[in-house]
């Protein structure tokens, strides 16, 4: 007998995220038409070279952002002055999205490597370290969904969030510390010396804002869903002791006695 | 702390002396890896010899995960953990008391698991310095890393499934030097083995360091 009566979940979809995510497309509709028609082939690589408009962003943004904001995040949620589950969704919303960009990184990588490396896969020190990353991910993600009150589950994933951050300056700094297949820093050097010139760092450059937005936008879409993932968590333990509540009063009227719920509607 | 630390490894290791958990399971079960590895590269002494740190190392780290379940199993009795943790006991002290109790008792298991190897694969150990070196701070690493993640899983009704998913891409580096280390020990090349120790040792700081730190929020959270 359903005796609560449940509101449909609801949480504000704000305009600049829509707005973000508008700009996001657009962008990437840019960065693919400059990649694919204007710029011209690459006098090694050929067309292949139009791969890299799109890898170095996509890992930019799995490495990067969303490792920054989930380690920003999970460490404003252990301070005890900023302590808010603001903090603890929007950190394991950039771990998710983060996991998403590690993934398309190693998949981006795999179909460049084919032809130019002649493998699909090598065990590359950042190879190897960007698939750990993407594995302590999907290790975060798993953690995330356990069933827990939402505050043990924020403290445990903040924790489980700072541990997958140690990964990103290894993941960084690998191509530097073990210098195995994959190049160093490509488009500036250490000296901070360009690399790429011409319609070629436009396209680079457009590239970089278009997959920065669409992080941004999966991150606004992703903190939304885990707001409205609680609401209806609540609601169903509000439904499910609204029911046991009745039940019990059915029984006790059976039994010849009333019996009502506390003030405040749970045992 | 260091007081705290020492009385929950001595708990630790005394509860392991009496229930015999690590010797009647941890190292058969390490054993058992040893074996099945070896069946897997097939019975030619050259691959064998060549794989052996590989090999040695992957049954550490599958043991690890064993010992640091037990570890936090210890505590999973009925109001256990709440008992340590009104008892006023430092929880940096706990930390560092549960992860020297597991690194003792994977000190003792490499030992075993060395003369095993030795006796199957017949390899010697040229550089013995290296060879120590690597694996006490490589035990140090995988024991701090291993208790953090083991009390990020305690308390959870999934915890013997989660902790391997949690813990093992986080040991891979400890798997990666400490075999190259021994590769350079086997070898006599004691140059190229010391490159691994730069590993092994921010590794173990690291966990070490965030163990101490971190270890009371998650005590609080399991």
């Amino acid at each position: 007998m359903k005796s609560t009566h449940t509101t449909i979940p609801n949480a504000p979809r704000p305009r600049w995220l829509s707005a973000v995510g508008l700009l996001g497309v657009l962008a990437m509709a840019c960065t693919v038409w400059l990649g694919l028609w204007i710029t011209p082939p690459d006098q090694v690589q050929g067309n292949l070279a139009r791969l890299l408009y799109i890898h170095p962003p996509i890992a930019t943004v799995a490495l990067y952002w969303a490792g920054g904001v989930a380690a920003v995040g999970s460490l404003l949620y252990l301070w005890p002055r900023t302590r808010s589950l603001f903090w603890d969704r929007l950190a394991a919303s950039a771990v998710e999205v983060g996991a998403l960009f590690s993934a398309l990184t190693l998949v981006t990588g795999s179909l460049w490597g084919r032809p130019v490396w002649g493998v699909w896969w090598t065990w590359d020190a950042r190879l190897t370290s960007t698939a750990l990353l993407l594995l302590l991910e999907l290790g975060y993600m798993a953690l995330r969904r356990v069933p827990a009150d939402p505050t043990v589950r924020a403290r445990r994933c903040a924790v489980a969030a700072l541990l997958v951050a140690v990964d990103v300056p290894i993941v960084h700094f690998s191509v530097d510390w073990w210098q195995t297949l994959h190049q160093g820093g490509t488009i500036l050097d250490p000296g901070f010396h360009l690399h790429v010139h011409g319609s070629m760092l436009w396209t680079l450059l457009i590239g970089f804002i278009a997959f920065s937005l669409i992080f941004v936008w999966l991150l606004g879409v992703r903190y939304r869903i885990e707001v409205l993932q609680d609401q209806v968590g609540n609601q169903e333990l509000e439904v499910s002791l609204a029911d046991r509540w009745s039940e019990d009063t059915v029984l006790a009227g059976v039994g010849g006695s009333s019996q009502s719920p506390p003030s405040g509607g749970a045992p | 702390m260091w007081r705290d630390a020492l009385l929950v490894a001595g708990k630790d290791l005394r509860i392991e002396a009496r229930s015999r958990v690590a010797l009647w399971q941890v190292v058969p079960f390490a054993f058992l890896v040893l074996l099945l590895l070896s069946f897997a590269i097939g019975p030619d002494q050259s691959p064998l010899r060549h794989a052996a740190p590989g090999i040695f190392w992957i049954a550490v780290l599958f043991s690890t995960v064993l010992a640091v379940q037990r570890s936090v199993s210890i505590e999973s009795g009925e109001g256990t953990r709440d008992g340590l943790r009104l008892s006023g006991i430092d929880p940096a002290g706990i930390f560092l008391g549960k992860a020297a109790a597991v690194a003792l008792q994977l000190l003792v298991l490499q030992i075993v698991l060395w003369a095993g190897v030795t006796f199957l694969f017949d390899v010697r150990v040229h550089v013995v310095w290296l060879a120590v070196v690597a694996s006490l701070l490589a035990t140090v690493g995988l024991a701090c890393a291993g208790v953090l993640y083991g009390a990020l899983s305690a308390g959870l009704r999934v915890r013997d499934t989660l902790l391997p998913i949690l813990v093992l891409p986080v040991l891979a580096p400890v798997l990666l030097a400490g075999s190259k280390a021994w590769e350079a020990a086997l070898d006599g090349n004691a140059g190229s083995g010391t490159e691994w120790l730069r590993i092994l040792i921010p590794f173990a700081v690291i966990y070490l360091v965030i163990g101490v730190v971190l270890y009371g929020p998650l005590q609080e959270a399991a």
